[in-house]
């Protein structure tokens, strides 16, 4: 716990703050990136991306190996895992455009069979004896447990470049993730725009990789967007959101992971986005699991309530059971169905209610874009007096062709 | 706004819609994301009818016989079909789903698309056999695309592909046809041959519910008419419900003039041709 | 030679070839549903159930790991659909949010336990061992009908061909259901065809299919089988049935391929060692889909809609 603390406070050691600090941008990019494809409908390409490094991560390495010796040089790994991956992203873009087979299929082909062409790689390092595999092991699942302090000041350099360039990028991003159609209109280039998203999704999986392990990478990139969808409906604000907590999730993440031995860094990183997916899903008050529930409840119970209180003032028997129960609850009827006084008041006035609001969607036909939800409520609370004044008054002569309540 | 019929069950009481009706629907209720995309809406399908779903783009009308069918979930509301649960009844409705909700690159054969009407009767664990694809032809025959029968489904035009699910619907000789946008994104020629069947279907005794898009044919091709915008807005015979004004507080005011003169025209050609 | 065959090549090619099979008929639907990543999320969730089961049991029991695996899927489809209906959340982003979860839940699983001496590895899950399944029972060819060197087999194979065979009963048995729920759920639903059970009972499949095939392929691989056979002859032709024969084909033919390549090919190269012939399965059937994306008769679509773009 100390060391945690320490290193969240960025006191335990130089390479920790550094890498703290640079996973803390590389979230924050990744998260805002990952809101882009998020509302393009495209969250999964990342994973593609992701698995799609190993073949060029070994391929350097065995290159490098052969040449320099050494193949644990961070750079020239980084560049592999780039082309390769940027090979997987177009294999998946040519399948779609190219063939009837859909995105789906070409996301989980491309990924599957990079990797499983990255570890035929990986056994060919096993079988060169020149450099060891553990160098290349950290790629998988992160770790920045001893890392050189050369790679931690790169990593957080070119993660804190990737979060500036989505900054400087984020009105195009925007426009073309909001309405693709609209931005063509204002005159940006679409095509461009995308190549764009995905070069910056691709760099910040490829600077991610010892971080976050490219298994896992695709964590980044979706779960801190998902969590911000609960905060808001408006695209810039959900961008924002995503940086924030996709920030707080590399940030307190990797510090954590760097507080105890046998805490994998991708992995704690993950589950630390989780907790924060699963805060915002609970207890948003936009679109969060109690608001809405509550708020489905309560519509349930007004409709049904509704429904009942008019079968009685028409005299019709009610069958459904939450109907029955809502009435009851509210004293509206007896355990055995009969409508109290309380009730047939209610009832009353419900009829009434809905004369008034059906006499105002007949005067006012234009209005029938107003939600039904809206017409539960007391016409009173919803349309300014006078209008309810007007309505009131011409009200009798409809209900007394409609019949008088029982 | 009917007549409840009243089913003694149990020595309980129970309101199962109107008994007599191949299609009955009291309050329901259907919300999207806390949104009600259909509201409280009540409407019986006299037996023998052909029926029209009217309203604008959101109005909820693929949602309501959707959730009638018991395909969407509803919040609200009791439905019956020949006074009876959906559930108890499916061999004797037919849907027909938009054509636009399938995808027709599936890897299958118009034929293998009719055979999957006769599910029912084939049974569980058997297959399709030489009767099944004698009677899917003889459906295929009857909205004319016998000849094409063994083409791969994706090669098919859209009138084509509305045709092979009416011939699916057939194989499954219901009483009650719902349908949702028959006449959507078709060509002239098969907008005829859909509604010869359809009549033919209803001098046979048979009730046909379809949501229909297009305002000038309401009056031709149907004798009853659901408005609906969300909520009911007015059901009945086309004669008396089918009017300027029930269309007004249906589409909010949204119809222009001209629109409303040519159903008022077209309105006025259907009481003269009752009428002879 | 040929004992040699028996003892370390017969059995892991039979494995590779049965678990790209039993992969590849379930997959055939995915593909058609656009579930493609069904796939993925499933054989992701098996490291964590195995992990899960493994600290529960104490032991690695096949038993425990498949029931814990299996049960691993289901809970991820479970709350996959969870967070995708309460979140209104495209499936993709709902599957990538859980998946990784669970996968990362597993990772740190693995590490935080002692499993020093239990053959438990991060690295085994991600990418199997189809090598290690020797028979040193096996002297000739005798050895396949007598039952003191068969009970020696590695269990493995007898489970890959339980599997297998459920894959076929599944999708002969619900054939109906499968295809119509697959074309139009809704018309499906409305003459009682249950396609939201059918559609449960596909991804429970897969689960099965995943933790069988897990075992000698590794996690990420699998996604392969379930993907490229089927994919790539739905490339082939226009007909479901053509369709499954042609990705049980792709599927025996990356399995055999795959393995034989990933033994001999650094050889005939001049390498005196192997590559992992899971990797290379994996590969091959990229390769083959590659190929028939390039010139398979059927590879454009006809009436297709909705591309992204």
């Amino acid at each position: 716990m100390e060391t945690f603390l320490a290193a969240l406070m960025l006191s335990a050691g130089y390479n920790t703050a550094v890498v703290s600090i640079g996973a803390g941008f590389l979230g924050a990019a990744a998260g805002a990136v990952g809101a882009f494809v998020l509302l393009r409908k495209r969250s999964l390409v990342s994973d593609a991306v992701g698995h799609a490094t190993l073949p060029g991560l070994a391929a350097a390495f065995i290159v490098m190996a052969l040449v320099f010796g050494d193949g644990r040089i961070l750079p020239g790994l980084l560049a592999g895992a780039a082309i390769s991956a940027a090979l997987g992203l177009f294999a998946v873009d040519w399948i779609t455009h190219n063939t009837r087979l859909h995105e789906d299929a070409a996301i989980g082909a491309v990924l599957s069979v990079f990797f499983g062409f990255g570890i035929v790689l990986l056994t060919v390092i096993q079988s060169l004896d020149t450099g060891r595999q553990a160098g290349i092991a950290g790629y998988l699942l992160g770790s920045t447990a001893g890392m050189l302090r050369s790679e931690a000041e790169t990593i957080a350099v070119a993660a804190f470049a990737v979060a500036l360039a989505v900054f400087i990028l984020r009105r195009p991003f925007t426009l073309v993730a909001f309405d693709p159609e609209y931005a063509a209109v204002r005159g940006v280039n679409v095509r461009r725009t995308d190549l764009l998203l995905m070069a910056i999704l691709l760099a910040v999986t490829v600077i991610g990789l010892k971080v976050a392990g490219l298994v896992l990478i695709v964590a980044l990139t979706i779960i801190p967007p998902v969590a911000a969808r609960f905060w808001t409906d408006r695209a810039p604000h959900m961008v924002m959101i995503a940086a924030v907590l996709g920030a707080a999730s590399g940030f307190v993440g990797t510090s954590l992971s760097a507080s105890a031995a046998n805490l994998p860094t991708g992995a704690v990183i993950v589950l630390a986005a989780f907790a924060l997916f699963v805060v915002s899903l609970l207890v948003s008050p936009v679109r969060g699991v109690v608001a809405g529930g509550l708020e489905r409840m309560r519509l349930s119970r007004k409709v049904h309530e509704r429904q009942g209180l008019l079968s009685l003032a028409r005299g019709e028997p009610i069958y459904d059971g939450l109907t029955l129960r809502v009435l009851r609850r509210a004293g509206h009827i007896r355990a055995d169905g009969v409508a109290t006084l309380q009730g047939r008041a209610a009832a009353a006035a419900a009829q009434r209610e809905e004369a008034l609001w059906s006499l105002y969607r007949r005067e006012h036909p234009q209005s029938a874009a107003v939600s039904p939800a809206l017409e539960l409520n007391p016409i009173a609370e919803v349309l300014p007096p006078e209008t309810v004044a007007a309505l009131d008054r011409a009200l009798p002569r409809v209900t007394a062709t409609a019949g008088q309540p029982s | 706004m009917h007549p409840a019929e009243l089913v003694a069950i149990d020595g309980r009481t129970l309101k199962r819609g109107d008994a007599g009706s191949p299609l009955s629907i009291t309050g329901l209720t259907v919300t999207y994301s806390g949104k009600p995309v259909v509201f409280s809406v009540d409407v019986t399908v006299p037996a023998g009818s052909m029926m029209a779903i009217v309203g604008p783009n959101g109005a909820g009308k693929s949602t309501l016989i959707r959730a009638a069918l018991g395909i969407v979930p509803r919040l609200s509301g009791d439905v019956t079909a020949f006074g009876e649960p959906v559930g108890k009844v499916r061999d004797r409705i037919a849907y027909v789903p938009q054509r636009a909700s399938v995808d027709w690159d599936f890897p299958a054969t118009v034929l293998d698309v009719v055979v999957m009407g006769l599910y029912r009767r084939i049974g569980l664990l058997r297959f399709a056999g030489r009767r099944h694809r004698a009677t899917a032809m003889a459906c295929l025959e009857r909205v004319g695309m016998a000849g094409f029968a063994g083409r791969q489904i994706g090669q098919l035009s859209g009138g084509q592909q509305q045709r092979v699910f009416l011939a699916r619907a057939l194989a499954q000789d219901a009483q009650l046809y719902v349908m949702d946008e028959p006449f959507a994104g078709v060509d002239a020629a098969t907008e005829r041959a859909i509604i010869e069947v359809l009549r033919t279907l209803q001098a046979e005794g048979k009730t046909i519910v379809a949501v229909h898009h297009d305002l000038a044919t309401v009056p031709v091709y149907f004798d009853h008419v659901l408005l609906m915008n969300v909520r009911a807005v007015a059901d009945g015979p086309v004669a008396t419900t089918f009017t300027p004004e029930h269309l007004q507080a249906t589409y909010g005011g949204r119809l222009a003039p001209a629109q409303l003169d040519d159903i008022a025209a077209a309105l006025a050609g259907r009481r003269t041709a009752a009428a002879s | 030679m040929s004992a040699e065959f028996l003892q370390l090549s017969l059995v892991p090619l039979l494995v590779g070839m049965l678990a790209c099979i039993a992969c590849a008929l379930p997959g055939n639907f995915l593909v058609l549903r656009r579930q493609s990543l069904i796939g993925d999320a499933v054989s992701h969730v098996v490291l964590p159930g195995i992990v899960a089961a493994f600290l529960v049991t104490g032991t690695v029991a096949a038993t425990a790991m498949l029931v814990g695996a299996a049960a691993a899927a289901v809970v991820a489809v479970v709350l996959i659909e969870f967070v995708r209906r309460v979140g209104r959340i495209e499936p993709g982003a709902a599957m990538g949010v859980i998946f990784t979860t669970m996968f990362a839940a597993g990772v740190l699983m693995i590490e935080q336990s002692d499993t020093s001496g239990v053959h438990l590895d991060v690295e085994h899950a991600l990418y199997g061992n189809l090598e290690s399944l020797v028979w040193f029972a096996a002297e000739d060819w005798g050895s396949l009908t007598d039952p003191v060197a068969l009970a020696d087999l590695p269990p493995q194979l007898a489970r890959l061909a339980v599997v297998t065979v459920a894959m076929v009963a599944f999708t002969i048995v619900a054939w109906k259901e499968l295809v119509l729920s697959t074309f139009d759920a809704g018309f499906a639903e409305s003459v009682g065809a249950r396609p939201t059970l059918i559609g449960f009972l596909l991804v429970v499949a897969v689960a099965v299919a995943a933790v069988a095939a897990f075992d000698a392929v590794g996690s990420i691989i699998v996604i392969a089988m379930f993907i490229c056979p089927p994919a790539a002859a739905r490339l082939m032709t226009d007909r479901l049935l053509p369709q499954i024969a042609w990705s049980i084909g792709f599927a025996a033919l990356s399995g055999i391929a795959g393995y034989v390549l990933a033994g001999y090919g650094p050889l005939w190269l001049g390498f005196d060692a192997s590559v992992s012939a899971a990797g290379m399965i994996a590969t091959v059937s990229g390769l083959l889909l590659a190929v028939a994306c390039l010139v398979g008769p059927h590879r454009r679509g006809s009436g297709r809609s909705g591309a992204t773009v």
